[in-house]
């Protein structure tokens, strides 16, 4: 097992290279990175001596090195837009982000699974059809649209909710929370809605499948001949081979979550990384696009490992190999 | 009384192409603790057979006329949830490829406990002493160990026996085997065949053994069904079909059985092939294959009638009219 | 007497379609909607986009059947004066042709790869489907807003065509891996056959192997993900376009549309959003219909 998670280890820092060093092309070679690491406001003294500190007139290879060591730590330089450094403006928003997307991830989770599992048992049903019309809409609505709709019905005919910013925030220590106040609820109901729908989709339709598939096998038709009840078979057997697989996809489609939040955090002015993304897109915000690739990167990277951790801790036949016999 | 009878049994599938008969009136008894092994080649309906007596045909197949009885009572008709006490409990099922028959998610004893507690009023602790007594009994070496491995720590023939063990958990009395060596290595074949036969002789419960191996029919069985194209050729106690086969169908079977002690330039076999179920010719559906056939064989199509040899206790059947025509003329 | 269409209506998958109300109701809306992008020009009313056309003095009408709308702009006019319908007919022609090339450069990128990578095997092939695994896991409006991104930093002064050019190859930056994979999977079981081996020894050259034999088998799966990765494609164009980083501001699609009618929303002019929302809605409900009944037809085991 060891063996696993050391391979699995090696590959993660193999990407997270390999995405560093597109991110430190896209630093050093689009645009000045001087002016990146600096600002619009530094003295020429101060532009030579960087110059010569980022080795600039040294080979690509040390290039690299100096951009993965500032990497590391985190120091990007300075936003063209902002003024501010770039790692502080990150660590801003980051809280935003994170209590969005796992907001939205758990309403999709909770809502997901069971109707995917009543969509497949209940298979041919008008309600089982009417929920796969439905999840062929949320592929088909793009979630702009959603949270537009939202807002219009909501927010401007209703007036139930903002269509806005964060509300109420919490300072605790380092991270900012919306979720100890009765604005900040408000305020996430909407956005949290509009991300949550596609991923919705997505897990029903997945879960769906994947149990159909799974109520086909042999070893639930060997389970109904022994005359187990349907309740052991369907949510027994049939949900726990089922969730598996689902477990591991939904982890990977975990990116989709980051990547529409920059969507829903646009349409609501969300003060999230995806907002600062988008602005750093418009403005061709260089240091911005180079810190938030490498830090989706590593995102995914973590992601990744911790699905394949997972995998390893429920599926047997990863834990224990065979034993002999006949 | 006997324990299984199937009368007349049309099983239909509708399809694009119109509606196709699998099985075409089906009709046989199985004795209580006795072996009936159903033969014949693929397409022929003997796992069609099975399927329905344990009432998992597969939509759109179903069940158009006939009836199924099980100690007397139909249960062709019954609902999922009665069929559902019925199934384990009386009529036991073993399939082809044990390798996907078990849950590779659930340990071997979870899953064979599950089953006892579904059907018996025990509590976990003697289910467990019944899962491991089970294990025992089907050969599983060290069984209160391995009933807590995984099914992919076992090997093939291993998992087979799992697979007889959660079939027999309930004590059914009657088990329907579906080619349950096919997919075994030829070397484990024979263990697990005489374990089955065993093990059910030892508890008291008839079996219906399907294969497409004579040479399993040969040695476990003590009557066999021959099908062909969904319905039975004929049927008797094995010795008299293998020995003295009836219909031309099964004597061309028996004939193209190589045999080692002769030498022979060519193998033996069949001309033609089993018609597709919506080719099915009129009257015999052996007639166009058949080297003895006569006008009446195409016209009409014959049911089975008991072919009178002196000396049999039980006479065999055969759907032939070349032996209703000898019946009649009297032997 | 049989024509392509009829023998094409009496097969299975012909078959399937006559069964299918949903499919052809598809059908028939995706028809309407490339008929009218096809044919902007000639059946529009008006050429939204010729500046010289429009009168200042028309903007902001509501559609015609509401009190201060006009017949003359069916459904309404945006701030410019620009009639909403003629706009919404020229934007679904942008969208579609956005969409459709970028589906079709992924498709032949995706199936190139797949057929070389299943053809070589060896390190190209590992290499790939490591590529593979890895470009999986970003989703496609990540991408394309990186591409896009960069591509604004890198020509700041672009032109039209440029940010046409950059917008598809972003959007199907990341459409290409699924052919791949399926074609990558189909070459390798068919190479291994026989008739492959003895085509090699005999010195056929192997690409004449692969586009006659593997070709026809990847047909029916390729299909399927082209008709459902176009309405994807059509969504992430939208989506770009949205947030100000698509197609450029004087060729509008459906997406940029929807982007300035937003801020016309909480002042109660609904429809300047609202109906290139619908219309986009429809044509990514109708391809994916399309596309989810072309994958039940064509699936061996649900027939």
């Amino acid at each position: 097992m060891f063996a696993f998670i050391l391979q699995r280890l090696i590959q993660a820092v193999m990407v997270m290279v390999s995405v560093a060093f597109i991110a430190f092309l896209l630093f050093q070679y689009v645009g000045d990175p001087v002016l990146f690491m600096l600002g619009q406001d530094a003295t020429q003294d101060q532009i030579d001596a960087l110059r010569k500190d980022l080795g600039l007139d040294q080979s690509f290879l040390v290039q690299f090195g100096h951009f993965l060591w500032n990497a590391v730590q985190g120091e990007f330089g300075i936003s063209l837009r902002q003024g501010a450094k770039v790692s502080q403006l990150i660590a801003d928003r980051f809280p935003a982000t994170l209590e969005l997307a796992l907001i939205a991830a758990g309403l999709a989770l909770l809502l997901g699974i069971p109707m995917g599992v009543y969509a497949a048992l209940r298979r041919g049903s008008l309600s089982s059809q009417l929920l796969m019309t439905f999840s062929l809409l949320g592929v088909s609505l793009p979630t702009f649209l959603i949270g537009i709709l939202l807002i219009l019905f909501f927010a401007v005919l209703l007036g139930w909710f903002p269509s806005f910013g964060r509300g109420d925030v919490v300072k605790i220590g380092w991270w900012s929370t919306g979720l100890l106040t009765a604005k900040g609820w408000q305020h996430i109901v909407l956005p949290a809605l509009t991300l949550t729908v596609f991923q919705l989709t997505l897990i029903m339709r997945l879960v769906r499948a994947e149990m159909l598939e799974v109520l086909r096998t042999d070893y639930i038709k060997f389970a109904r001949a022994r005359g187990l009840s349907n309740r052991s078979i369907h949510f027994g057997h049939a949900l726990k081979n089922t969730l598996v697989p689902v477990m591991t996809i939904t982890g990977l489609q975990l990116g989709g979550l980051i990547a529409f939040a920059i969507i829903t955090e646009t349409v609501f002015q969300w003060p999230g990384m995806g907002l600062l993304f988008i602005q750093a897109v418009t403005f061709a915000d260089v240091p911005v696009m180079a810190a938030y690739l490498c830090l989706i990167a590593l995102i995914f990277v973590v992601i990744n490992l911790t699905v394949d951790l997972l995998y390893f801790a429920v599926d047997p036949r990863l834990r224990v190999g065979k034993v002999g016999g006949h | 009384m006997s324990l299984l009878q199937v009368q007349n049994l049309v099983v239909e599938f509708p399809s694009r192409h119109g509606t196709l008969r699998a099985l075409d009136e089906i009709s046989f008894e199985i004795a209580p603790g006795e072996i009936l092994g159903v033969v014949g080649e693929s397409g022929a309906g003997k796992s069609l057979t099975g399927a329905s007596i344990i009432g998992l045909l597969e939509p759109p197949g179903r069940i158009a006329s006939g009836q199924i009885l099980l100690e007397g009572q139909r249960i062709d008709q019954l609902n999922n949830d009665q069929m559902r006490s019925i199934r384990g409990r009386k009529i036991g099922a073993i399939f082809q490829d044990p390798l996907t028959s078990l849950n590779p998610l659930y340990s071997v004893g979870k899953q064979l406990t599950e089953t006892i507690q579904a059907h018996l009023p025990v509590s976990d602790q003697e289910a467990r002493q019944r899962a491991i007594g089970l294990l025992q009994d089907t050969g599983i070496p060290a069984a209160a160990e391995r009933i807590d491995h995984y099914p992919h720590q076992f090997s093939g023939g291993m998992r087979q026996r799992v697979v007889i063990a959660l079939a027999l958990a309930a004590e059914p009395q009657l088990i329907v085997a579906d080619e349950p060596t096919t997919a075994l290595d030829v070397s484990i074949q024979a263990q697990i065949i005489s374990l089955l036969k065993n093990i059910c002789k030892k508890r008291g419960a008839a079996v219906m053994l399907i294969t497409h191996d004579m040479g399993v029919i040969a040695e476990t069985c003590d009557r066999v069904a021959v099908m062909y194209a969904g319905r039975i050729a004929e049927i008797g106690p094995v010795h008299q079909v293998i020995n003295h086969p009836e219909h031309p169908y099964t004597v061309g079977l028996m004939a193209s059985i190589p045999d080692m002690d002769v030498d022979r330039e060519r193998l033996n076999q069949i001309d033609g092939a089993m018609p597709r179920l919506n080719a099915i010719p009129k009257g015999c559906a052996f007639n166009p294959r058949c080297p003895q056939v006569f006008e009446r064989c195409q016209q009409e199509r014959p049911n089975l009638a008991a072919v009178a040899r002196g000396g049999q206790n039980t006479p065999t059947q055969v759907a032939c009219w070349l032996h209703q025509a000898n019946a009649l003329e009297g032997v | 007497m049989s024509n392509p269409i009829s023998r094409w209506l009496s097969s299975d998958v012909g078959y399937s379609f006559r069964q299918s109300k949903t499919a052809m109701v598809a059908a028939f809306i995706a028809f309407v909607f490339i008929f009218c992008a096809v044919f902007a020009k000639w059946i529009a009313p008006y050429d939204p986009f010729d500046a010289a056309s429009l009168e200042l003095m028309d903007s902001r009408l509501p559609p015609a059947w509401s009190a201060e709308g006009s017949a003359r702009y069916l459904l309404g006019t945006d701030d410019q004066g620009r009639d909403i319908l003629s706009a919404l007919m020229y934007g679904t022609r942008i969208s579609l042709v956005v969409g459709v090339s970028s589906v079709l450069l992924s498709l032949f990128v995706g199936v190139s790869l797949g057929l070389i990578a299943g053809f070589r095997g060896g390190w190209l092939d590992a290499f790939l489907m490591r590529l593979c695994d890895v470009m999986l896991s970003f989703p496609a409006i990540l991408v394309a807003l990186l591409i896009a991104g960069v591509g604004r930093a890198l020509f700041p002064n672009a032109d039209d065509s440029l940010a046409f050019g950059v917008l598809i190859i972003s959007i199907s930056l990341t459409g290409w891996v699924q052919y791949a994979r399926t074609v990558r999977g189909t070459t390798l079981v068919e190479r291994n056959k026989e008739y492959v081996q003895a085509a090699r020894v005999t010195g056929v050259a192997p690409l004449r192997i692969m586009l006659r034999h593997v070709l026809p088998n990847v047909l029916g799966p390729v299909t399927v993900l082209a008709t459902i990765q176009v309405a994807s494609a059509i969504i992430t164009e939208a989506t770009l376009s949205f947030l100000g980083v698509g197609v450029p501001p004087t060729s509008p699609s459906l997406g940029t549309l929807i982007r300035i009618g937003n801020d016309f929303l909480f002042s109660g002019e609904w429809w300047i959003t609202i109906f290139p929302g619908v219309t986009l809605v429809l044509i990514a409900l109708s391809v994916n219909l399309l596309g989810d009944w072309l994958r039940d037809a064509l699936n061996p085991r649900l027939r």
